[in-house]
């Protein structure tokens, strides 16, 4: 006896359309088995991780702060895996979008004006899109597999970080701790609503993007090309697109989004650069890139989502004392269940019987 | 089915919040950098928790974050804390340092204490931390006995002037035995990683080094050592179990007696910022029993620690040189704390080069 995926020959809409809430509703039922398990109350637990941080406006401001990088990042994979470009390295390009876009207020604090914070933004967005670049060449000029190459440059991004906050880029009166001076005033993105939580203008780049990208996949011509040459390359090369055109314009899009979020969240959340800045956004973005079906509207709530996920399990760390691991486990089997449906939208399981598999093996034997 | 759950929710939120009335005196919060697991750093600081929960009984109220990652989320855990009653927070990573000091701006009536850090910027921040390098002196000590390579190896986190010093101590530990005693350094750029600390342990293993030190928190080093038979010190707590015929000693850092006497002040309304620096004298820094080691070494290691624990031996004691021959202190001068607390070079013999 064995299990088969076989291909469904058309698929529902209406599954479609439901496969991430029923995603999340068995990521429920598993999370409160899981509870009951490890002998919590699964109601009491399901609550402070899905409710509690949503009942404060503080707290809310929060799942903002987290949620900002996430969605940026995240709508910025989806052109690149809709193009059939896999970007694995949107963490490195994050880093290094910090880094360039941090030149301004550590090299030259005392240069302090208006025009300080928009330089910053743009040379953040430069910064991720080259890094971004280096993949997307060694991919058109060598074919080398940008899996590899994207996620390798993450650990050079985070060497070459780390290497310039313990050197170059040291305070010089931080007592030789490895992080960087704090911005001025001028170079810190101003919070969007300070009487009330530090939710920065991070989060509103990050829906103003996801819209305007959701406009340019679904409306125009660019969109278009985006999803044909991912879907289908030699139809796409009939129809006159360039796959390589289409490599770069993928990954400079990708990389100027997570360069984006990266100094974004430096100016913005932390302030000064530090051996880590990322506790694995360019990561979780993939995620919720494929949480939000790679539809930039769906991902603008999937990051919601796995931001309240995290915030929820602080929650109920405190409140019921299970540990953090359990917060990872929850965003796994998320990920899971959600690639399962969307799996099973396609495919349906047969049951292959023993002899059944005999005769299978025969046809395809003649 | 979406609203029966929710409704249920609501229902044990209710029935929760109404018995959370036990009448503690006091809340106590704890904002961790590793997982309580880590049998090294977080560890220890957990232990002390639980040395303050035994000693208050029902008066303390306690609550703690593990594994909080140092950057934006670190403002958030703080934030939170200071949100849900906390009276005082210790925040127990240099990492947590301009969080724990923006949080104490907007929340004056609670307390702030921060380990390892250097920056007060309200009143109601504290910073304490604990001389862990004068264990590290005895660990030289007792390296330069034992070695019969005369050279050691130290797995080293991040290049903080802390571990520096820490790297410093064991070498003029190791000198004050051999002259020519040799420590080979390598950075495993992690507080905790088990894979890396192995691999940086083998390593050091293969370049001929007979002992291992560490000042990173997992006990991945220990078990290295233990397989390839030789000898190790062990790191933040007592890892004895994990090498019961390779740990010589472990320095164990006991933050209980401290966090005992803040939370005691802060019932009496009588805590004061404070920068508290404790060694062994205070009882902050402790050594783990003289094990797997000769009765000369162990005799040596005592008499170094009865020394310290006095107050009449500073390890920083001239004369000093400075890795490229300058010196540093000389006879008979002591370092002042200053220096220590900003050290960025290496004390001559050391054979690395510091990354800058």
């Amino acid at each position: 006896m064995r299990i088969e995926l076989v291909k469904r020959p058309e698929r529902s809409q209406l599954f479609a359309a439901f496969s991430p809430f029923i995603a999340l509703g068995l990521t429920l039922i598993a999370g409160a088995i899981m509870f009951t398990v490890l002998g919590k109350n699964p109601v009491e637990a399901l609550y402070y991780y899905f409710i509690d941080p949503l009942r404060e406006v503080w707290s809310l401001h929060e799942l903002a702060v987290k949620a900002a990088p996430l969605i940026l990042i995240a709508v910025g994979l989806s052109i690149c895996f809709l193009s059939n470009n896999w970007n694995i390295g949107a963490e490195g390009q994050f880093i290094m979008g910090a880094i360039a876009g941090s030149i301004l207020p550590v090299m030259f604090p005392e240069f302090q004006s208006w025009i300080v914070l928009p330089l910053m933004l743009l040379m953040g967005i430069a910064g991720g899109a080259l890094y971004g670049a280096i993949p997307a060449y060694l991919k058109v000029r060598f074919n080398t597999n940008e899996i590899l190459t994207s996620l390798m440059l993450v650990y050079v991004a985070q060497l070459f970080l780390d290497w310039m906050v313990r050197g170059p880029w040291r305070n010089p009166e931080g007592m030789n701790f490895p992080e960087t001076r704090t911005f001025s005033p001028s170079a810190v993105l101003p919070e969007i609503w300070s009487a009330s939580g530090r939710a920065n203008w991070g989060f509103v780049f990050a829906i103003v993007t996801a819209v305007a990208l959701w406009f340019m996949l679904s409306r125009t011509l660019r969109g278009f090309e985006v999803q044909v040459l991912g879907q289908s390359p030699r139809a796409g090369k009939f129809a006159g697109f360039s796959q390589s055109r289409m490599v770069f314009f993928a990954f400079l899009v990708a990389g100027g989004l997570a360069g984006l979020a990266g100094i974004s969240e430096v100016s913005g959340a932390i302030g000064q650069l530090r051996p880590t800045i990322s506790p694995g956004y360019g990561f979780a973005a993939i995620i919720v890139a494929f949480l939000g079906r790679l539809n930039p509207l769906g991902i603008i709530a999937a990051g919601l989502v796995l931001a309240l996920s995290y915030l929820g399990g602080e929650a109920a760390q405190i409140s019921i004392g299970v540990s953090d691991k359990v917060v990872r486990a929850f965003q796994g089997m998320l990920l899971f269940f959600v690639l399962a449906c969307d799996t099973l939208i396609l495919y349906r399981i047969r049951f292959v019987g023993s002899s059944a598999a005999k005769t299978v093996e025969a046809t395809q034997n003649v | 089915m979406k609203k029966t759950i929710l409704s249920l929710a609501a229902a044990a939120a209710v029935m929760s919040f109404g018995t959370v009335a036990a009448e503690a005196k006091v809340k106590a919060c704890w904002v961790y950098v590793g997982p309580i697991g880590d049998f090294g750093y977080s560890y220890q600081h957990h232990q002390g928790l639980l040395q303050a929960k035994e000693k208050f009984g029902d008066e303390l109220e306690t609550a703690y974050l593990e594994s909080v990652p140092e950057g934006a989320d670190a403002e958030r855990a703080i934030e939170r804390f200071a949100r849900s009653g906390c009276n005082i927070i210790f925040a127990t990573s240099f990492g947590f340092m301009d969080p724990t000091n923006k949080v104490a701006g907007k929340f004056p009536d609670v307390k702030f204490e921060h380990a390892t850090g250097y920056k007060r910027e309200h009143p109601n921040v504290a910073t304490y931390n604990s001389k862990f390098h004068e264990g590290r002196y005895i660990q030289g000590v007792i390296a330069a006995k034992e070695s019969k390579a005369g050279v050691a190896g130290y797995i080293a986190s991040f290049p903080i002037p802390e571990v520096v010093m820490g790297i410093n101590a064991f070498m003029l530990g190791a000198q004050s035995v051999n002259p020519d005693f040799k420590v080979k350094v390598v950075w495993a750029n992690t507080w905790f990683d088990a894979g890396k600390e192995a691999d940086a342990a083998k390593a050091l293993i293969d370049q001929g080094v007979d002992i291992i030190t560490q000042h990173t928190d997992s006990t991945a080093p220990m078990q290295v050592a233990t397989e390839r038979g030789i000898k190790a010190f062990g790191q933040a707590s007592d890892m004895i179990k994990f090498g019961p015929t390779t740990q010589l000693t472990s320095i164990v850092d006991d933050w209980g007696p401290y966090y005992i006497e803040r939370i005691q002040e802060v019932i009496d309304g009588t805590w004061k910022q404070s920068d508290i620096w404790g060694g062994m004298k205070e009882g902050h820094v402790v050594m783990a029993a003289y094990a797997n080691m000769s009765d000369d070494a162990k005799k040596l290691a005592e008499e170094t620690e009865a020394k310290i624990k006095s107050g009449s031996f500073n390890p920083f004691t001239g004369p000093v040189a400075k890795q490229d021959g300058t010196e540093w202190l000389k006879a008979g001068e002591v370092a002042e704390d200053g220096v220590l607390l900003g050290m960025n070079f290496y004390v001559k013999g050391v054979d690395d080069k510091l990354p800058q």
